[in-house]
């Protein structure tokens, strides 16, 4: 029952995103987007994403955004107010897309599928969360791709800081 | 509490409508943004979906962990380049950006 809460703050606040041209009010509804897909996640035993996601999307990615929007835009100007383009041509490609998809969700019968009901519901066993797990195979068996995160981190930020840099100044 | 897989999937689908549509149809470039992070949430969400069902737990969320990680450097980027072009075209509108380089 929860879920479906979440799932339709989802996706309401989603459309209001779409639907909306103030950005603060793009950038606000995203945030409620990003809060209801972390609840979903606790609901799917997932807890340690759960807090990923409300630490690394709703404390970093979302104030980047907010970031972005107040030095992109002459507040007191109307270009706050973003506008449309190629609504028809969006709205029909979108739809088509999320029909086609609900469809062959619908009827490819995922339920049924034998790796799934081989071990149905009982993930967590007896162990009271998810996150010595995944410290346990982040330091074993996916040490590589770990490090090579990091070092894309590293790049990212300092390529970030790079390009942001006032060129005439330096 | 037992969510239908199919329901979860359903739910993916159309948060991924909803990020195509914004980056069709949006002319700022933030908003653009913001529909690729509504795109990265959506697979996240089936891959944790799918995730409940492995017995060893793991692959799906440890996925999912790497794509949070790539999207927040993709962001940080994606803002400097923003930032970098309102600076030089003194606007964020994709399709002004546009025309000002035909010019």
């Amino acid at each position: 029952m929860l879920f479906y809460i979440f799932a339709i703050l989802a996706i309401v606040s989603g459309a209001y995103m779409v639907l909306t041209r103030n950005l603060l009010y793009a950038g606000f509804s995203l945030l409620i987007v990003l809060l209801s897909i972390a609840g979903i996640y606790v609901l799917l035993f997932a807890d340690f994403i759960a807090v990923t996601q409300l630490m690394v999307y709703v404390g970093g990615v979302l104030v980047l955004i907010l970031f972005g929007i107040m030095l992109s835009s002459r507040v007191h100007d109307k270009s706050v107010l973003s506008e449309n383009v190629n609504t028809v041509w969006g709205t029909l490609v979108a739809g088509l897309i999320v029909v086609g998809l609900s469809y062959s969700i619908l009827k490819s019968n995922i339920s049924s599928l034998p790796w799934l009901q081989t071990m149905e519901m009982d993930v967590l066993g007896n162990q009271k969360s998810t996150v010595q797990t995944i410290g346990i195979k982040l330091m074993t068996d996916f040490v590589l791709p770990f490090e090579i995160a990091s070092l894309l981190l590293l790049i990212a930020l300092m390529g970030a800081a790079y390009i942001a840099t006032d060129k005439q100044k330096v | 509490m037992n969510i239908p897989l199919e329901h979860i999937l359903l739910l993916s689908a159309v948060l991924f409508g909803i990020g195509i549509l914004a980056v069709i149809t949006k002319r700022h470039a933030v908003v653009v943004l913001m529909g690729i992070e509504l795109i990265f949430n959506a697979a996240n969400l089936n891959l944790v979906a799918f995730s409940r069902h492995d017995p060893q737990l793991l692959q799906g969320q440890l996925f999912s962990l790497f794509v949070i990680v790539i999207a927040a450097a993709e962001a940080a980027i994606a803002l400097a380049i923003v930032l970098r072009v309102y600076q030089h075209f003194k606007t964020a509108n994709l399709s002004d950006i546009v025309t000002d380089v035909n010019k």
